[in-house]
């Protein structure tokens, strides 16, 4: 057992993180507005995409990096526009969100790349594999202080919880709203970003594989607050580290590998419960997924 | 004035899609009205187009029916995808394990099989929801990944012919096969794997109708959904509706095993859906939550489905995810449907019609 609790057992937590919290904390940030964001799986590729033919068309990371979180805004433009100006349903935006997001990609490399789906390889001097994990772990304070001590911050927790209050206060709840979804957008762009252009060399159909959802996890796992919400991301991380170095290393008295389904399973079953308040309540802010309409 | 409305937005929003859908094939260099040919044409074909399309029209009018169920209790099921796999596996577990059994026999079993296993992964957001009131939205998109994980551990350690490549399970017996349609309409050749289970779920549309518009549980629903505390205070539990809503809505989810199981492969593929249960959000959403509505959308995404292989193959640049394309850009325009509204009110359409 011990051979697989080693330092690139620590590094590769790390890795496994890093995308994990920047999709988890743009996801706090829209539903700290009230704005349901099931689509970050949509977001990541976007931005998973973007980030790689940018930077394979143009030789840049950095350049690709910041594509792939304007890629992420302009999706999260979209779900923002539909569930704030024209009330619609943010569970259904999301979904469709995801599902547009399984078929652009695929779209455009088959237009660009005459591929199916993934874009060439980007040669190993044009990665970032280092830059994105500093921006996440940066980002728990920073997104800590804008969330508890600015006016920003404060603004946007109360058109979360009560948009009718922070309406008469002045606070322009449409406007906080619009801010929380694009930056989740923003920050789901870097977290697929780094998936492309961080971990491997080139975007390949599908490549978040969920992860956004674990994300959505971790963020309900950590009760909508940016520390707990890192710790959930690096158990949920862990997890996923511990799964892979386990592969073909440690085996049941059987002789059998250790069956991987189980262990996927956690990050979901840890949601399930702690959704139904077995392990502390984790309760989302009030406004959640209520569309505002001001009164005439 | 009303019936007209209904019919006016989704065909609003599926036009919009294709005009969106149009742009972007013309963007990436290719002839909209060509590739929109080739897929409505190749789709529509007798028999094998045609075939093909109510076969893959199967799966989404159960998913569809199964989102429509629990939204008209006021909840949204983005769980069918987890619930139709749990189903699918339970339909061939039967099937495998009683497999010499006579088919008079197996086949019902088999049905029951499909229906408790998605009925069962249904009721748990259910029970979830109305015990602890946690939001059955992101308790079924985690069911979905556990009901995922579990069955490709069960195929992969218990249940497949040991040395095979595939994650597949053994096949299911003989007894279990329900039969083509091609055996019973001249033309339809019967490799085309449309069977019973297309019947089945027309006849499930049916029944959806009649219970929740005819019966008095349907009724009981349908207020829960309209408004729960006047149903509370009319004497209705909520509590119960929920549960009883998604258990219903898990086993018509659950129903698309007898398609793919008993139907097609006879035996279980590991991922074998190609996200019908999300799509079935999209079905029932552009079909208005109405059965009948259920079968002209599944029928619409299904033609996309199949039409998108010619559209792969004889265009220069467009690939089959023009299907995910166009069924995204449809929920989001039907589900923004006061994108619409505005342009139309401006001209006076729709002044007289506020019900």
């Amino acid at each position: 057992m011990a051979e697989i609790f080693t330092i690139s057992l620590i590094w590769s937590t790390i890795r496994l993180t890093t995308p994990l919290i920047l999709a988890a904390l743009g996801g706090m940030f829209s539903e700290r507005s009230g704005v349901i964001n099931i689509a970050l799986e949509g977001m990541m590729l976007a931005g998973a995409f973007t980030a790689a033919a940018v930077t394979y068309a143009v030789g840049s990371p950095f350049v690709g990096l910041l594509a792939g979180m304007g890629a992420g805004m302009v999706i999260a433009g979209i779900h923002a526009i539909a569930c704030i100006r024209y009330r619609a349903d943010q569970v259904v935006t999301g979904t469709a969100i995801n599902i547009l997001m399984i078929g652009v990609p695929g779209f455009l490399s088959g237009a660009f790349f005459l591929s199916s789906g993934s874009t060439p390889q980007i040669p190993k001097e044009q990665l970032i594999p280092r830059t994105p994990i500093m921006i996440a772990f940066a980002l728990v304070p920073i997104a800590w202080y804008v969330l508890y001590k600015t006016p920003f911050g404060l603004r946007l927790r109360s058109v979360g919880e009560n948009p009718e209050a922070a309406d008469a206060a002045g606070v322009p709840v449409a406007r906080m709203r619009y801010a929380g979804v694009l930056l989740s957008g923003i920050l789901a762009g870097i977290g697929g970003a780094y998936l492309s252009i961080g971990q491997s060399s080139l975007f390949t159909r599908n490549m978040t594989s969920g992860r956004g959802f674990i994300a959505l996890a971790a963020l309900i796992f950590g009760k909508w607050r940016p520390v707990q919400t890192m710790l959930a991301c690096l158990l949920f991380g862990l997890t996923e580290a511990v799964t892979i170095q386990m592969q073909g290393v440690v085996k049941l008295p059987s002789g059998e590998d250790i069956p991987v389904q189980f262990i996927h399973m956690v990050p979901y079953l840890l949601t399930i419960i702690v959704l139904a308040g077995f392990i502390g309540s984790s309760r989302p802010p009030k406004a959640l997924g209520i569309p505002y309409q001001k009164e005439r | 004035m009303s019936l007209l409305r209904e019919l006016l937005f989704p065909l609003i929003a599926v036009v919009a899609a294709f005009i969106v859908g149009g742009i972007l094939i013309l963007v990436i260099g290719d002839n909209p009205l060509q590739a929109y040919g080739l897929l409505f044409g190749s789709a529509l074909s007798w028999p094998v187009g045609i075939g093909y399309t109510l076969f893959y029209a199967t799966p989404l009018i159960f998913t569809g029916l199964a989102v429509l169920v629990a939204f008209r209790c006021g909840l949204l099921n983005i769980g069918a995808e987890g619930q139709l796999y749990i189903g699918a596996f339970a339909t061939a577990w039967v099937g495998i394990t009683l497999a010499n059994l006579s088919p008079w026999l197996l086949i019902p079993l088999c049905f029951i099989a499909a229906i408790l296993g998605g009925g069962v992964w249904g009721a748990i957001p259910g029970v979830l929801k109305a015990r602890f009131g946690s939001h059955e939205v992101i308790n079924t998109i985690m069911l979905n990944f556990i009901a995922v994980a579990l069955l490709s551990y069960f195929t992969q350690y218990h249940y497949k012919t040991p040395g095979d490549p595939i994650m597949q399970t053994v096949p299911i017996g003989e007894g279990a096969h329900i039969a083509r349609l091609g055996r019973f309409i001249p033309g339809l050749p019967e490799f085309i794997p449309l069977n019973l289970a297309f019947v089945l779920a027309l006849i499930c549309c049916g029944l959806v109708y009649l219970f929740l518009w005819r019966t008095k549980w349907g009724y009981e629903l349908r207020a829960t959904g309209t408004n729960p505390s006047a149903a509370e205070y009319g004497g209705i539990s909520v509590r119960k509706q929920i549960i009883v809503a998604m258990t219903i809505s898990g086993a018509l989810a659950g129903m698309v095993g007898i398609n793919e199981v008993l139907g097609y492969r006879y035996r279980y593929y590991d991922g074998f859906s190609d996200n019908y249960g999300f799509t079935g959000i999209a079905v029932a959403l552009l079909g208005r939550n109405h059965p009948v509505g259920v079968i002209i959308s599944a029928l619409l995404f299904a033609i996309l489905q199949r039409g998108s292989i010619p559209v792969d193959a004889f265009t220069e640049h467009v690939t089959k995810d023009i299907v995910q394309v166009l069924q995204g850009t449809i929920i989001l325009f039907v589900a923004a449907e006061a994108f619409f509204r505005g342009p139309f009110a401006k001209f006076g359409l729709l002044n007289r019609s506020k019900v």
